[in-house]
């Protein structure tokens, strides 16, 4: 651990050398023009189409991967390969009836699906796809918009996004959709406290909120990547905590079919189901674009001698690099069983936050006082330890020591119960 | 448990990415059922035909013994004296109504046991739905053979081609008289489209595995087999290299299939569009 974050203050977290932050899109730079408002209508309106267009082959993409890693075939009669199965689902989505619970609350209930889509668009609006490209005297960036808070939208929105499951669940007048929206917003709560101190350590080394600032920063070869420059840890938590937020599986337990039938949407049909569907698989590329652009580059990547390589090799290399996360996220779920409820708060709570923050420490002391900043691995390790005994401890504590009733208490295998009976 | 091993069970989890990758490249399990079917097993009990001798005659001669020993009462049979100027069947009388309703038949294949003349057997078709409780009444002139013995194909049942093939399965089904010294004897009659059916392949080793569609135990568990008790050229790479082999053949052979169907279908494309323009 030592030699690697030897490495990392080598590779040069340097408050001196960061990018000038701030600057937003070159589009306003000269005032609002018309040609401006019409490159930004179509920026937004192209943005739309081929987010809901790459969220059916996304749905596509799913279904075979996991198919072919189940020795299936998957989808394969509507279209060439089953290209065209997203768009004859939605059909029937469209075409079936749209029932409404007697005991929905009625307006919840039908608000509930676009407080979950709109969040879903909204985030993938701050994903710089792209470079800089100029259109005669217009110069912009390939994002639909550049706000210099960007990856505090991101948080906002998915915090937004639980709202929508959330009332779902509520409104549904139902058991099941209940159960599944209050382990939704637990566990979206909960895991979007590592999911913010990932993120923190990504600002501190690119001293911007700016998502472009952030893929800037990362230029100039893969070493200079996030992954890289914050050594892996960051990553893997904001993996998990990225999964734990989308809930998929391993962390699906909000809509844990075995257990909750469907979970928060149990009620809903037709079309309404159908956004909540939408909304899941185009989070799942929107996080799989996020983590992109956090800690590999975006759209950053070898370019070749070719005339006008540059307008659309980062849009494919953006392309290859979500399409190898969005293979991740199917992988686990081919992969991994689900958690259990308490699995999940242990992960979330004993681990990935404590573990997050301390890694935090330490990359803000290294870029605070550069190799000086290893003097907070001791104090890190030492309170890690101190977590580690109280956690176990806790865990140990036997019948009458607990302050908590036994109703509802894990049962240890290893220690006989009170009652003798076990 | 050591602190390894502890560790060790914590990250186990990452076998699993590794067996789902490993199955990107194994071959699909999936038959892909309408446009191909497996093949058929020898004893599969699907719906019934009633048979007629070699010179035509109907075998049935409406004792209604298969009615009385139906446990789902789904066999409704009136027999007839039959006609002495042009008799239906060999005997005295013949089944003059045969009615099964398949709403209700199990496939149980008592009906065939307990035939004395082997007039009713098992097709091994089960590809016929009906969107009528009526049509789910066979009578006999749906259930009886045409011509050349074969089951009529009534236009709602989905037949392919050679699935009329070894489809009357009583014969290898039933052990002659239950007795072992019995075994590769044949003791019954020759029926229409098939003459004497040969008898299914015992322990004796006096079978004939390509007459009665049959196969070795051994040879169908194979793949299910112990590690030891799979021959040595099929163990390993060997093994592999041996598996390989065959894949490949069956897969040459099914796009041959393919192929000769894609030619099939267009030959009679074209007969049908020259046939319109003439």
């Amino acid at each position: 651990m030592i030699a690697l974050l030897t490495h990392l203050a080598a590779a040069g977290i340097n408050p001196h050398t960061a990018p000038d932050t701030g600057t937003g899109d070159p589009l306003f730079s000269n005032g609002v023009h018309w040609g401006d408002l019409l490159i930004l209508v179509v920026r937004v309106l192209a943005a739309f189409i081929m987010l809901l267009v790459a969220t059916a082959m996304m749905i596509w993409f799913e279904r075979k991967v996991i198919s072919d890693m189940q020795s299936r075939i998957g989808p394969n009669r509507a279209g060439p390969w089953g290209l065209l199965q997203t768009l004859a689902d939605g059909t029937k989505l469209v075409f079936k009836e749209d029932l409404l619970p007697d005991q929905a609350d009625s307006f919840t209930f039908k608000l509930a699906p676009y407080l979950s889509v709109v969040p879903a668009f909204v985030t993938f609006a701050v994903v710089p796809v792209g470079g800089i490209i100029t259109l005669g005297t217009h110069t912009f960036e390939l994002q639909v918009a550049d706000p210099p808070i960007g990856i505090l939208l991101v948080l906002a929105m998915s915090g937004i996004a639980v709202y929508g499951v959330m009332l779902a669940g509520w409104s549904s007048g139902s058991k099941y959709p209940l159960l599944g929206s209050v382990r939704a917003s637990a566990q979206v709560i909960s895991y979007e406290a590592a999911l913010g101190l990932a993120v923190v350590t990504v600002v501190l080394v690119s001293h911007s909120l700016s998502t472009r600032a952030i893929v800037d920063a990362q230029s100039d070869g893969f070493w200079h990547w996030n992954l890289i420059r914050l050594g892996f840890v960051p990553f893997i938590f904001f993996m998990i905590a990225i999964t734990a937020e989308l809930t998929r599986p391993p962390f699906d337990l909000t809509e844990a079919d075995s257990e909750l039938v469907g979970g928060f949407h149990t009620e809903y049909s037709s079309i309404r189901f159908g956004m909540f569907y939408l909304a899941e698989f185009m989070n799942t590329i929107t996080m799989s674009a996020i983590v992109v652009t956090l800690f590999f580059g975006g759209p950053n990547g070898w370019i070749p001698p070719i005339a006008g390589a540059t307008i659309y090799m980062p849009l494919i290399w953006f392309v290859i690099k979500v399409v190898a996360f969005c293979f991740i996220y199917v992988w686990f779920r081919a992969a991994l069983p689900r958690l259990r409820y308490d699995q999940l708060m242990d992960l979330g709570w004993k681990r990935l936050i404590p573990m997050s923050l301390a890694w935090l420490l330490l990359v803000a002391g290294i870029v605070a006082w550069q190799w000086r900043g290893l003097i907070l691995v001791p104090v890190v390790v030492a309170a890690g330890v101190l977590l580690v005994r109280a956690t176990r401890l806790g865990s140990h504590r036997t019948e009458e020591e607990s302050v908590l009733p036994s109703v509802g208490r894990r049962l240890d295998p290893a220690r006989p119960s009170p009652g003798g009976n076990a | 448990m050591g602190l390894g091993d502890e560790v060790k069970d914590q990250f186990s989890f990452l076998g699993g990415f590794k067996l789902t990758f490993q199955h990107l490249t194994r071959p699909r399990v999936t038959t892909q059922y309408p446009d191909e079917k497996k093949p058929k097993y020898p004893r599969q009990h699907g719906r019934h035909v009633l048979n007629r001798y070699e010179d035509g005659m109907e075998k049935c001669i409406g004792c209604e013994l298969c009615a009385g020993v139906c446990p789902a009462d789904c066999i409704y049979v009136r027999g007839l004296d039959n006609p002495p100027d042009h008799p239906v069947s060999p005997g005295e009388r013949y089944g003059y109504v045969y009615e099964i309703n398949y709403l209700r038949c199990i496939h149980c294949d008592m009906c065939v046991e307990a035939c004395p003349t082997e007039a009713i057997t098992e097709s091994k078709l089960f590809e016929f739905s009906f969107s009528n409780r009526s049509d789910a009444i066979y009578t006999k002139s749906e259930l009886l053979v045409d011509d050349r013995g074969m089951p009529q194909k009534l236009p709602w049942e989905d037949w392919r081609e050679g699935d009329d093939m070894m489809t009357s399965g009583w014969m290898r089904a039933t052990s002659p008289a239950g007795n072992a010294s019995y075994e590769g004897e044949v003791q019954w009659s020759g029926e229409l489209g098939y003459g004497v059916r040969a008898p299914e392949g015992g322990q004796s080793g006096r079978r004939n595995d390509e007459r009665t569609g049959n196969k070795a135990l051994r040879q169908t568990l194979e793949a299910h087999l112990l590690a030891e008790d799979i021959p040595l050229a099929h163990r390993g790479m060997k093994g592999r290299v041996w598996r390989a082999k065959i894949g490949a053949e069956r897969n040459k052979a099914k796009m041959e299939a393919a192929r000769n169907r894609m030619k099939e279908l267009r030959a009679t494309r074209k007969a049908a569009k020259a046939e319109g323009k003439a």
